[in-house]
């Protein structure tokens, strides 16, 4: 009886944001045919915790090798709809994901989840490394894998990638806690990086650091980008304006529209996105 | 009518305070009368040979029981051997896997186990072991002790492992961690602290049981060697000697009071240090 409850809620659901999803969808496909090959795409995604529906009907592309940037009020569903791409939200009692994900084509709920979880790392909102030293952190992802090759090098490069291996080079056996904040941060995309993810998923990783440290990993961002497709979940819309190469809003579980970072600022398609991104409401 | 009111809660204040202040100092100072007690009258007779000597027949003073520590050592790291991975694994069980109404209908009997009067443990080892074995054993005494050490050891576990923050679970798992390998890798040693502080809870208070060995373990006045036959304990041995009309007796037994207490205490403190030297993992 429940499921056929909310299974008619999820049919209103799809068919009340129509006008939205042609307007998104023109703007998205406007976007790809510039750009590089997509990467993730996401079709008619929907999410439900429990009973309750928190992504509604989405549909995104995410274009490999650039940074995609998620960006809305609290609740609007946008951490939820970053953790579905690599399958996170499983980890929740009851929740359901209905839709299509393809990963390079691929439907990645068919996919092994540890072989996505492989190639779709994600940085977490507060720095989380393991209770471990520096080094084992960022061998940690290898060494699960069965990596059996030279550890030291892989460590160093991740390190170097994540702009922290000249602050740490000396420490790589101590403790991960004896680091600050923004060093745990940027250990935690390290050790992401160490299994060499082609996409990084960032949920709010700077929200808990300061104003230098989040230039830092911004910076390190930049960088990725010739090597990793990312996407990012943030509050801080100057932010998604430096650092994201697109932009998508969302609203209440809802996409209200995606489209080139440098577009969607100046030049927004729909009222609410104007609202949100000139401090209206949010 | 202000400063009445005024001069009566603060007057209420001090009275609580002194009260709370009283209370704590009971708690304390009957613990270390305890301590006291037992240094001042155990110290008196503890000497080289109560850890290197048998005991003595009746009617001889002197002798140890050199055969009750070793034998309480033997049925203490039985009972870890047997008691300590069931608890950790159904702990981790509880923590990481249970669903609703199993993992409530075990961490009720756990606590109902807890609860069940240490005698009636020793009961039942004694019909499950002694009874088929027709003799009393070391093994009868292990099981017997083994059993009570799994309720302390399984909460301890469950609780650390929630404390563990989940932020790490989902770190390990978003690397390509199975859920047993995140376990195993990460969630454990992160709680490994905790857990095995209540592993040494539950060895330390199934150590000074003596009601579960009387008919498992039974006693001894010699060695026994291996696991089959009847074993000396240190509170079995303070039982006995304590109720015996002899001087003498009464005397070892206070030593086997004090030493029974310093061998918890050193293992306690010994774990303690070793883990806090061991690394920073105590800290999540």
């Amino acid at each position: 009886m429940a499921s056929a409850a909310q299974g008619s809620d999820a049919t209103a659901a799809r068919l009340s944001p129509k006008v939205d999803k042609v307007e998104v969808s023109d703007h998205s496909a406007a976007a790809s045919k510039k750009e590089a090959p997509v990467r993730f795409q996401i079709s008619n995604l929907n999410f439900f915790y429990g009973a309750k529906q928190a992504v509604f009907d989405v549909n995104l592309s995410i274009p490999a090798k650039k940074v995609t940037a998620l960006i809305g009020p609290s609740g609007c569903g946008k951490s939820t709809f970053l953790r579905t791409l690599n399958r996170m939200n499983e980890l929740i009692r009851h929740s359901r994901v209905v839709g299509d994900i393809r990963l390079d084509g691929q439907d990645i709920l068919q996919m092994d989840v540890v072989a996505l979880r492989r190639r779709v790392g994600m940085v977490f909102q507060r720095p989380n490394p393991f209770p471990k030293s520096i080094y084992d952190n960022v061998a940690y992802g290898l060494r699960i894998n069965g990596y059996k090759g030279r550890l030291d090098d892989l460590v160093e490069h991740s390190l170097r990638r994540a702009a922290l291996w000249e602050e740490v080079k000396d420490y790589l056996h101590k403790s991960a806690f004896a680091l600050s904040g923004g060093q745990q941060q940027r250990l935690c995309i390290a050790r992401a990086l160490a299994v060499d993810p082609e996409v990084l998923l960032l949920d709010e990783p700077c929200s808990a650091l300061d104003p230098v440290t989040t230039a830092k990993i911004e910076e390190l961002m930049f960088h990725l980008k010739d090597s990793c497709t990312m996407a990012i979940v943030t509050h801080n819309m100057q932010q998604a304006a430096r650092a994201s190469d697109f932009t998508a809003f969302m609203l209440d579980g809802k996409l209200i529209e995606h489209s080139e970072t440098s577009k969607l600022f100046t030049t927004p398609h729909d009222p609410r996105t104007e609202a949100y991104i000139t401090g209206r409401f949010g | 009518m202000m400063r009445i009111r005024l001069i009566w809660r603060k007057s209420l204040n001090v009275v609580m305070l002194t009260l709370t202040g009283v209370a704590a100092f009971a708690v304390v100072s009957v613990l270390f009368m305890i301590l006291g007690y037992l240094i001042y009258n155990g110290g008196k007779s503890l000497n080289w040979a109560f850890f290197t000597q048998l005991p003595k027949p009746v009617g001889e003073t002197g002798g140890g029981m050199a055969n009750a520590i070793v034998g309480s050592m033997k049925l203490l790291v039985l009972a870890a051997l047997m008691g300590l991975p069931v608890g950790l694994i159904a702990g981790v069980y509880l923590a990481e896997f249970g669903g609703r109404t199993f993992a409530f209908i075990v961490r009720y009997t756990t606590d109902l186990l807890n609860g069940v009067p240490s005698i009636v443990m020793g009961i039942f080892a004694y019909s499950l072991v002694v009874l088929p074995m027709k003799h009393f054993s070391t093994w009868a005494g292990g099981v017997a002790l083994g059993i009570m050490v799994i309720p302390i050891t399984l909460r301890a576990t469950e609780e650390f492992l929630h404390s563990v923050p989940n932020s790490l679970r989902e770190g390990a798992m978003a690397l390509g961690a199975s859920k047993w390998k995140t376990i195993a890798t990460v969630i454990l040693p992160a709680a490994k602290g905790g857990i095995i502080t209540g592993m040494l809870l539950s060895l330390a208070r199934v150590a000074g049981e003596t009601a579960p060995l009387l008919f498992t373990a039974f006693g001894n006045q010699f060695w026994s060697p291996g696991f089959n036959q009847p074993i000396a304990s240190l509170p079995v041995m303070i039982y006995t000697y304590a109720i015996a009309p002899y001087e003498d007796w009464h005397r070892q037994a206070w030593a086997a009071g004090l030493v029974l207490l310093g061998l918890v205490l050193l293992a306690n403190v010994g774990t303690r240090l070793a883990l806090s030297r061991g690394g920073g993992s105590r800290s999540v």
